[in-house]
Formats: C-alpha cells, structure tokens, sequence
C-alpha cells in the first residue's frame, strides 16, 4: 500500500509501541534537484523494514545502515548524500542533487 | 526523539492542528510547539514564518542550528454529492493524503455500500458544514448539480477561508449559479473563487477521468506557488 505522510508517523508511534527499534530519517536540507522535499521522512525498524521515503529510491539502502547504527546506540547522526560525495559512486543521486538527512531513534 | 513527543504530534495531526517540532541538530534536543503557543514562544518570529509557508528547514540561532519540522493539518476535501463522480474521486484522494468526506442528504446515494472506508453523511450541506469547520486547509467540490443542495454549500464555503470552491455544471449552469449568488449577496470577487467549470481542462469523459481533474486542479490550487507560470 501506498504511504502517505499521516501514515509514516503514525507507523513510527505504532511499532515503537510494539516495542521495535525505530528510526526517523527526516530531509532536513536540499540543493539542486532533490526528489524529495525537505521535511520528507522514512521510518525504519530494527529488522530494517520501512516506510516512506527520503529521495526516489536513490539512498533509502545507505539511510537505512546508517539506521540500523542508531537504532544500536541511540546517536542523532547527521548524513549527506550528493555527487560531490566521495560515497558518490555507491549511492549518490543520480539527479545531481544533494541532501541532508537527519537519523534519530525514537526512544 | 521521545515517543511522548512522536505521539502529541500524531495528536495534533490527527485533531486537525497546525504544530511545529524543533531539534537542536547538534544535541538532538526537541520540544513540540502547538499553533496555539507559537506567540508566546522565544521563536516565534521563525515559528510564524515558517507555520505560515508551510515549510520545514533550518533555521540559525545564536549559532545554533534547529531543524524546524512543520506540520500542517492533513488537506481535507468535502465532496457535496454521493454521486458516481465522488465513488471514483474517494480513493484516489486517499493515494494522495487527502482527507474525504462526503455529504449527500438524499439517503438513496449517501449509502456505505455505495462508500467503503469514506466519511460520509446524509446531512444538509449547511447543516453539516459547521460541525466539521472548514478551515484553510480546506476544499469543498460541489457534484450533486442539484441547486438546492449545491448552493448551500457553495455559500458556506465563499464565508470560509478555503483555498478551493469547484462546482460541477457547464459554463450556463454556472452563469445562472453566479446570478443566484449574486442575488444572495456575493460580490463579484468572491464568486471568481469558485473553480467552474470544475476540474482542469483535460476532456476527461469517464467519472474517474473527471476525478482525476479534479484532484488535478485542488492539488494545483494547494501547490500553486510552486507551479511553474508558462
């Protein structure tokens, strides 16, 4: 089923109350042609099951990582993807665009 | 981010209420300000601002960095008529986080078996139309092509703050519309808010074709800053 920005929040709350790790990944800033706009957010469980989205599918793989990390010791972390990423040969945007994604584990 | 905090957001979401979240990127440190503390709080020049475009980012402050995550109220769309036009719109305005309701007095059409998991009610349109407050996030599609029901609806929603007013009917239904709201009271002004015919110019035939249209021209009228002018 398609997830709408009302359901991604609310799936967030609903497994954390089943008592999963849970992430937010929110994009909190853009340059050029970013496909998601700032404020677009992905959920992520500790058995990397998601919902949402931060960029057309382009770094959801490396967010989720990033995830799993701060579901395990509870950091914010913030992480940037773009072409002027050295990453950028494994998983940049492939639009030339740039974004900055913030990770936090819902305690 | 706290589940408490996580939680009194999808509250606010849910009862309708504009509210902004603000973390302290450096430290993770959030706090959740509803619409109704924005003036009071210790930003709320960039809380207004923000509220007011709808949109998130960051902001700088005493060199620090907040990340301001605005949340407006879902956009909710009150569809007069349990018509064949609405039974194709409902769903696809799910896909698009819209939130539907449909208001038909006429118990024949205004069914459950006709509108699945849509909220529906077989009420007079200014009946209805107070008790779920159209509020600026609000569209009202007038589909029923029945005066005695459009109209009431039409003109709850000229005394709203709406951002979309469409009406189903051809340019001489409309004239004659525009000539009874005229009598009613409406300035010209006011009735060059009502999108009719409805629906962007797409020559859609079918009842999901004209949905489509419809939904096509709310979305434009929400996202018009954005739109690029040819």
């Amino acid at each position: 089923m398609l997830s709408t920005d009302t359901d991604i929040l609310k799936t967030a709350e609903a497994w954390r109350r089943e008592g999963r790790g849970v992430a937010i990944a929110t994009v909190v800033d853009t340059w050029g042609s970013a496909p998601r706009p700032v404020g677009s957010h992905l959920v992520i469980d500790e058995d990397t099951n998601f919902l949402g989205s931060v960029s057309g599918g382009c770094v959801e793989g490396a967010v989720i990582t990033e995830a799993l990390d701060v579901i395990a010791d509870g950091k914010p972390r913030m992480i940037e993807f773009g072409v002027a990423d050295e990453t950028a040969w494994q998983v940049g945007l492939s639009c030339g665009g740039r974004i900055r994604v913030y990770v936090e584990r819902v305690d | 981010m706290h589940l408490s905090l996580l939680s009194d957001l999808n509250a606010e979401r849910a009862a309708r209420r504009a509210a902004v979240l603000v973390t302290d990127v450096a430290s993770g440190e959030q706090r959740l300000v509803r619409e109704t503390e924005v003036d009071g709080d210790s930003m709320a020049g960039e809380l207004q601002d923000a509220l007011r475009r709808s949109k998130s980012g960051l902001i700088e402050r005493e060199g620090r960095q907040f990340f301001l995550t605005v949340q407006a109220p879902p956009v909710r769309v009150v569809v007069i008529g349990a018509v064949h036009i609405s039974q194709a719109l409902a769903p696809m305005a799910k896909g698009l986080d819209l939130d539907v309701t449909i208001i038909d007095p006429r118990t024949a059409f205004a069914t459950p078996e006709r509108f699945p998991d849509v909220a529906l009610l077989a009420e007079w349109p200014d009946a209805a139309l107070p008790d779920i407050g159209v509020d600026r996030y609000s569209a009202i599609v007038a589909l029923t092509h029945d005066p005695k029901i459009d109209d009431p609806a039409l003109i709850a929603a000229l005394r709203s703050e709406c951002f979309y007013i469409g009406a189903l009917g051809s340019r001489k239904t409309h004239d004659r519309r525009v000539q009874r709201l005229t009598e009613a009271g409406f300035a010209q002004a006011d009735l060059a808010r009502i999108h009719a015919p409805i629906g962007l110019d797409i020559g859609a035939v079918s009842p999901a074709e004209i949905a489509v249209s419809i939904l096509a021209e709310i979305v434009a009228s929400l996202r018009k800053e954005r739109r690029r002018l040819a």
